[in-house]
């Protein structure tokens, strides 16, 4: 299990690594062409900040031979905002006094026929709390039977589960789950998820472990930026979190995000630490230079005007005209949103701007057939 | 250098050595020791399984060396377990290097009888390093069988062609949980440093050596070699692609200085 690995990784030393990086260790990362977990510290130490034109074409040349001009499309449907955990800088915090929804059958299907109006999206990925007593397993399991004949792709974004439960999920079409660690700082993760289920960090970071095991065919990892002020420091962790991966569970596609948080005008949870574009650009850059295979997503938490400018040089999975609320789809009711959407555009907007970079959104990459296969 | 364990057991040497093919027993001697090996292969089809005292294995048994019998010869799984059965009889050792090339020409792995052994051998309790093509996803399924390493080839037996492998080698090493020997079409010791300097774990020579004008010196040379690419890996290598310098103009971040 990965927390044991885990525990070998002394985080201050990492951090003095990361710092203590050279132009010498940045020019040997970028000439190199298997990278490892010492080079990604490099190329996203600050030593490679002069590089950043080199790395973005490094980038794109890796991504474009890899993926082609091509950038898979996908559409997030919260299916419930209920949650019994007090996750300090989410929306659907315990003690947040907001109604909460569980979409029934009926409206989780209204929202499927909503989202199909949009654009052509085949990748749906539902997302819910953490509300095992009533909207656990077998509520998720109805809503991926409701959508297998909307959706060819199926993921998931829900608490973890055990090993026996991902397998369930995957004789319902379940074909991939995406899981943020949010952070690998053991110590101030209880900070941040003071109470719950969520406050369990092995049961959280081997919750990949049991997802490998489990046979799932994608697995998304993340680390939420703002929660530590070293976040180069918890990307690291991340990097040895998937060499780890891939090497055990070697038939799983595994993809990063980094969704990182902004000050939030109207008080709340305040981030340790804000990242800028250019941070996040390097960021992006030196996890394609360290693997040329990983997808990377990015969400509509970016600008419309950042995530058109990096389309190309990276990126390999985005969102469109989310909605972060139950029932966003098919009616706009005042409910509770779990974070702020940046780029509002709608799918069509998104796809010209995409179009006119020179990528092809993609919406199917996928065939149930496959899934049925294994059943 | 860091030492190299399989199945448990240390070997300071990361030079394994096959023994066929010398023209004397005890020039074959010489050169085992000159290497410094810790792991020495023989085909059990060449020993007189009968003879306690055969010459060939007089030569080949030393305190020091791990003997690994292996079962060139034999043309498919079954095969392959029965000779293995009989080499741990006569042998006294578990270690078995899984040999199953039904092609007599270029020798090479029979992948399907391979994978389908090794499964077998392990049940039966043997420490079994298959050789096998470098084929990355055979070498995670040989792993998830229970072989203690995987031996990739670099080239076909007895060509001297060095790494042809070499992109898949660098997959395979990068992606394996066990440790990996490249075996077979190592012809020199540049060829040797080479795997090393990938990441190897070890490296298998057997015809560079027995057919080299001084075994003994050769082998003494392969030595050399493999040290020095073993300690170049875990130096921290620079590497070999030239740097793609960026433009002045910065066509592609410009957006960010807005």
């Amino acid at each position: 299990m990965f927390s044991e690995e885990l525990e070998k990784i002394d985080w201050d030393l990492t951090t003095s690594a990361i710092a203590s990086k050279t132009e010498m260790d940045v020019r040997r990362a970028l000439s190199k062409s298997h990278l490892d977990v010492d080079d990604f510290m490099a190329l996203i130490s600050p030593a490679a900040e002069p590089f950043l034109e080199t790395m973005a074409q490094l980038s794109y040349k890796y991504t474009r031979e890899r993926f082609g001009n091509t950038m898979s499309m996908f559409v997030p449907l919260y299916i419930t905002n209920s949650c019994t955990n007090s996750c300090v800088y989410c929306g659907f915090h315990i003690s947040n006094p907001m109604k909460r929804t569980i979409l029934t059958e009926e409206e989780i299907v209204n929202e499927y026929r909503a989202i199909k109006k949009l654009a052509p999206f085949d990748n749906l990925l539902l997302v819910t709390g953490e509300n095992p007593a009533k909207a656990g397993v077998p509520y998720i399991a109805r809503a991926l039977d409701l959508a297998k004949p909307y959706f060819a792709n199926l993921k998931i974004e829900v608490m973890p589960l055990s090993t026996d439960e991902y397998k369930e999920l995957t004789h319902h079409g379940m074909n991939g789950v995406i899981c943020f660690q949010e952070t690998y700082h053991k110590a101030n993760y209880n900070i941040y998820h003071p109470k719950g289920m969520k406050s369990k960090f092995d049961w959280r970071v081997n919750g990949f472990d049991r997802m490998g095991q489990a046979g799932v065919h994608s697995i998304g990892m993340g680390v939420l930026i703002g929660l530590e002020k070293e976040w180069r420091t918890d990307v690291t962790m991340m990097a040895y979190h998937l060499r780890y991966l891939q090497k055990h569970y070697w038939k799983t596609k595994y993809s990063f995000n980094f969704p990182r948080m902004r000050p939030s005008e109207n008080g709340g949870f305040q981030p340790n630490v804000v990242m800028s574009d250019r941070e996040l650009a390097q960021l992006t850059f030196a996890t394609r230079i360290f693997d040329h295979d990983v997808d990377i997503s990015y969400s509509t938490r970016e600008s419309a005007d950042f995530r058109d400018h990096m389309a190309p040089l990276g990126v390999t999975t985005m969102s469109a005209e989310s909605k972060t609320e139950p029932g966003g789809y098919y009616s706009y009711p005042q409910t509770l949103e779990q974070f702020h959407v940046s780029d509002e555009r709608t799918a069509k907007e998104v796809t010209a701007a995409l179009k006119g970079v020179g990528i092809e959104p993609v919406w199917k990459d996928w065939d149930q057939s496959f899934d049925l296969m294994k059943n | 250098m860091d030492k190299l364990i399989i199945a448990g057991k240390e070997f300071n040497s990361r030079l394994f050595l096959g023994t066929g093919k010398f023209n004397s027993n005890d020039l074959m001697e010489k050169a085992l020791l000159a290497s410094g090996t810790e792991m020495v292969t023989v085909a059990m089809k060449r020993i007189d399984l009968e003879d306690k005292e055969d010459d060939m294995l007089r030569h080949i048994v030393h305190p020091h060396i791990q003997l690994l019998p292996n079962t060139s010869g034999v043309r498919n799984a079954e095969e392959a377990v029965f000779a293995a059965q009989m080499a741990r009889e006569a042998f006294g050792t578990n270690w078995l290097k899984l040999e199953i090339h039904p092609d007599p020409r270029y020798l090479l792995p029979d992948t399907v009888e391979t994978l389908k052994a090794t499964e077998q051998l392990v049940k039966l309790g043997f420490v079994v390093l298959p050789y096998c093509q470098a084929d990355p996803v055979l070498c995670k399924q040989l792993e998830e069988a229970g072989a203690a390493t995987v031996m990739p080839l670099g080239a076909p037996i007895g060509t001297n062609r060095g790494l042809q492998t070499r992109e898949f080698l660098q997959i395979i090493i990068e992606q394996a949980g066990i440790p990996v020997v490249v075996d077979a079409g190592i012809g020199a010791p540049s060829h040797a440093a080479e795997a090393m300097e990938l990441g190897a774990s070890a490296v298998l020579v057997n015809t560079a050596i027995a057919v080299a004008g001084n075994p003994v010196r050769m082998a003494v040379a392969f030595k050399n070699a493999v040290e020095a690419g073993r300690e170049a890996y875990e130096a921290g290598l620079g590497g070999s692609t030239p740097l793609f310098e960026a433009s002045a103009s910065s066509p592609l971040t410009a957006f960010l200085d807005k």
